[in-house]
């Protein structure tokens, strides 16, 4: 269990979060009030060119010092400030969120071809691997991950979720299973550009964690949606590969409509499966990734889980449940279940 | 003779209220344990193996093979087997020989490792109502893919795929030579191999005209002997292997004695009639990984870089770097043998002591590979003491591709497992090349006993996966989360990367 809903504008319309809000609120038989969280795109256009780093410290006398230099050694810290968060009576702060809007220098890194994004990846594996007591759960440029252990109205309280707009929001409300619910578990998982929301269990995870940690990777969240934002920063951003191959490689057509494709169509899919079989995702899911030019949604290959999508003019929604839909938007011009396996796309013209 | 001969093993008894006199034991046995005096038939139990060849011939259930109890003084340390082992030496001088696997009592990791299922938070799936994915590819594959969009926005690969080979199930049937095993015997293994979709290997023996209908789905094998290796043979194969050890007799060679060397196999083989087919330990032109290197790429280069060349090597502590310096070769796959492996023949002390168990050799290499980036660029096959379909899923768990069975498929044509095999009298016509023996083996019918076990396996695995909410074979290998250790030491959950039960 556990409930999603996105949505993109694809003429880049901003949204405020009071909507995105309501329509998490309504899914809160998914969750277990113990982890909720919002990502959005376009909320910093004033550091658009800086990544902006959310952190959480347990304290800010020992650990913050310890990422400051980090920062500091490579790159520059443009304009830094504690999140602001507004207490709420049913959720205790534990942690003390912070932003950073860091610019990296990429004359630090040598010998690859996206130095600023290696060295963010970097940073984010370093302090969550060796600093204890901090945790960098959002590194983007011009987008931001809000999230906590609570309800979805809650966590959106707690940061006032309806004062930031962004052309693209993720949401997600969580039943914690494997891990226990805390504040890193929460949904969205972000790295760079990528931030993902996950519905359901990867059984995989075992074969896809030792394949992305051969990349350089560390998974440390203790939790399977870690692993799709990695997956995703290896083969959309670091292979090259686009939405749809990306899809096509985390969640393949089976054999055997592979081999009744046309012969073109099926080297290219068997290619896939050959070269990308540990990265291919088992198990229940329904996902959605976004990067700064739109979303994608997909399910596990017999959809295990729920998935649905809807639009009306620019705007695509993906969701858990379509009445979470109707609650942004009650008219809808289009809504349909993808199939299993089939991403629904939504870009940014 | 100062020692005297050693006790009984097994004590054979007919059962004269049932037994009809009808001889089928004395012409089954041929270890001479029957024989008619008169018209009676009496009992030679010394020389009993234990094959059970004459239990499952008798028309009257008359016979009866109990183990013989030692009367030994009872010694922790000095075994029977360890008495008897320095009695036949001290008479005879000579390395003790032994057939199949060995016989040390040591606990299979696999059996200590427990596999996972799912429970309410994400659904097992059922593999007879949704699609579960056993096909496998073995060769190598690229470390990434790229694409150009055409004109009109299609997808064009960039990248070339290097021949693989195409399995309907991560389950292969080992090397075992024309020579070692009986023409009808390997026959059989090659259809059975056909029928279930897989492969099989021709061993160190050459390929004999007879199988050339199944030489798609066989795998030619080159080891230090080179016997019945020419170009021809190389072009046969599916696949080309190059045998540099095994898991029976990891650091020495093969012998097959001239005894066997019939004239069918002396053709296959292409070696003198009745002579003993030596192979040498080490590979004469190897003797580093470059030349290892070198051949690799010598065979690509007579096959026009069509097939798959795989390596094999036993299990040895060292064998994670072995395997990284192979997967830095042209090699496709590496295939690792474990201290389990069968053999027709090996030196008993070599068999039972030399090696290491294939459970930990695969989680090694899998993770050597993995650290040094090239694990998806190299098949592994793991082999050597796989005994059912669970095995077959843990190995692919901790890391292997697909796996290679022996003893297994021979058990399924009949061997009973009774380790005599050096002695070229196989009573199930297996191991053997006398002619009335090999006739006792039907090609057809254990061809399809062989089939008929893969096929069980590999429904036993998709059953395995489906437990674990895993529909395609990828996702489980190397899948170490889906295992637990059980009574395994810290040290070797550690090799493994497995948690223990109930963490
Ligand atoms: S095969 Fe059985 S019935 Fe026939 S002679 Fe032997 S013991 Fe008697
Ligand atoms: S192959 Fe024959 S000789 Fe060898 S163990 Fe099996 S039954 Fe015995």
């Amino acid at each position: 269990m556990c409930g999603i809903i996105s949505v993109v504008d694809r003429a880049g319309n901003l949204m405020d979060g009071s909507k995105i809000k309501r329509a998490l609120s309504l899914m809160d038989e998914r969750g277990s009030g113990e982890g909720a969280g919002y990502a959005a795109y376009g909320i910093y256009p004033e550091y658009a060119d800086c990544y902006a780093l959310h952190i959480f410290f347990d304290n800010i006398v020992e650990t913050k010092s310890v990422v400051e230099a980090l920062l500091r050694t490579w790159g520059t810290v443009v304009h830094d400030e504690e999140i602001p968060t507004y207490e709420q009576p049913n959720l205790k702060k534990i942690h003390t969120p912070w932003r950073y809007f860091f610019k990296p220098d990429a004359a630090l890194m040598s010998g690859t071809s996206s130095p600023e994004e290696d060295i963010v990846t970097y940073l984010v594996m370093k302090v969550n691997t060796t600093v204890p007591g901090a945790l960098i759960y959002s590194s983007g440029k011009n987008i931001g991950v809000f999230k906590a252990a609570g309800w979805p109205e809650d966590v959106a309280d707690f940061y006032r979720i309806q004062d930031y707009e962004g052309y693209i929001w993720l949401a997600h409300n969580r039943y914690p299973t494997n891990t226990k619910g805390w504040w890193g578990g929460a949904h969205p998982f972000n790295l760079l550009d990528w931030s993902v929301i996950h519905n359901g269990e990867i059984t995989s995870y075992g074969t896809n964690r030792r394949y992305i940690e051969s990349f350089g990777y560390k998974c440390t969240m203790f939790t399977d949606t870690e692993v799709v934002a990695y997956l995703v920063d290896l083969l959309a951003r670091r292979h090259g590969l686009d939405k749809e191959m990306t899809v096509r490689a985390l969640a393949p057509p089976f054999w055997d409509e592979i081999d009744v494709m046309p012969e073109k169509e099926a080297t290219l899919n068997r290619a896939i499966r050959l070269t990308y079989g540990s990265a291919m995702m088992n198990g229940p899911f329904a996902i959605v990734v976004a990067n700064h030019d739109g979303i994608v949604g997909f399910t596990d290959r017999i959809k295990l889980r729920p998935l649905i999508a809807a639009e009306k003019g620019d705007r695509l929604y993906i969701s858990s449940e379509e009445a979470a839909i109707r609650r942004m938007e009650p008219e809808l011009d289009r809504v349909w279940m993808p199939r299993a396996g089939e991403p629904v796309i939504g870009r940014v013209y | 003779m100062a020692i005297g001969s050693v006790p009984l093993r097994y004590r054979i008894s007919i059962d004269r209220d049932r037994c009809m006199e009808c001889g089928r034991c004395v012409e089954n046995c041929p270890y001479g344990t029957f024989r008619w005096e008169g018209d009676r038939i009496v009992v030679d139990s010394r020389t009993c193996t234990a094959c059970h060849r004459c239990i499952a011939m008798c028309p009257r259930d008359a016979i009866t093979l109990t183990e013989h109890p030692c009367d030994y003084r009872t010694h922790p340390v000095w075994t029977r087997d360890a008495r008897e082992s320095i009695y036949n030496q001290a008479k005879t001088g000579k390395i003790i020989l032994a057939g199949m696997g060995n016989a040390s009592p040591l606990p299979p990791i696999f059996d200590r490792l427990l596999l996972d299922a799912c429970q309410v938070t994400n659904p097992s799936i059922d593999p007879l109502r949704e699609p579960m994915e056993l096909r496998t590819y073995i060769g190598k594959k690229p470390s990434r893919l790229s694409f150009k969009r055409g004109e009109g926005g299609e997808v064009e690969l960039q990248t070339e795929l290097s021949p693989n080979l195409k399995l309907d199930t991560p389950i292969m049937i080992g090397h075992m030579s024309y020579g070692a095993i009986s023409l009808n015997a390997q026959l059989a293994l090659a259809k059975g191999a056909h029928e279930a979709g897989t492969f099989l290997g021709t061993g160190e023996g050459g390929m004999h005209p007879a199988i050339f209908p199944y030489q798609d789905n066989m795998i030619v094998q080159v080891a230090s002997g080179r016997f019945g290796v020419d170009v021809d043979y190389l072009n046969r194969g599916a696949a080309i292997e190059i045998k540099i050890g095994q898991g029976a007799k990891p650091g020495i060679g093969g012998h097959l004695p001239g005894e066997k060397v019939c004239a069918d196999v002396s053709c296959t083989r292409m070696i003198p009639l009745g002579s003993d087919a030596i192979s040498p330990a080490p590979h004469h032109d190897i003797y580093s990984i470059e030349d290892l290197a070198q051949l690799v790429r010598s065979l690509k280069e007579a096959t026009e870089w069509k097939k798959p060349v795989f390596v094999k090597i036993a299990a040895v502590h060292n064998v994670a770097a072995i395997a990284a310096g192979i997967a830095r070769s042209s090699a496709d796959a590496v295939v690792v043998d474990g201290f389990r492996g069968g053999t027709g023949a090996a030196p008993k002390v070599f068999r039972d002591h030399v090696g290491i168990p294939i459970e930990a050799a695969v989680s090694a290499v899998d993770q050597k590979l993995r650290s040094q980036g090239v694990r998806n660029e190299i098949s592994v096959i793991a082999s050597g003491g796989i005994t059912n379909a669970a095995d077959v899923t843990k190995a692919i768990a901790l890391g292997a591709d697909a796996v290679y069975i022996g003893t297994a498929a021979l058990v399924a044509m009949g061997c009973r497992v009774c380790g005599n095999c050096y002695r070229g009298l196989c009573p199930w016509g297996i191991a053997t090349q006398r002619p009335d023996l090999v006739a006792r083996l039907n090609p057809e019918v254990q061809a399809e006993h062989v089939a008929n076990l893969i096929h069980a396996w590999t429904m036993e695995v998709s059953e395995l996966m489906g437990a674990a909410g895993i529909n395609a074979i990828e996702s489980l290998r190397g899948n170490r989360d889906r295992l637990r250790g059980y009574m395994l030491d810290e040290g070797l959950l550690k090799v493994l990367d497995v948690k223990p039960v109930g963490a």
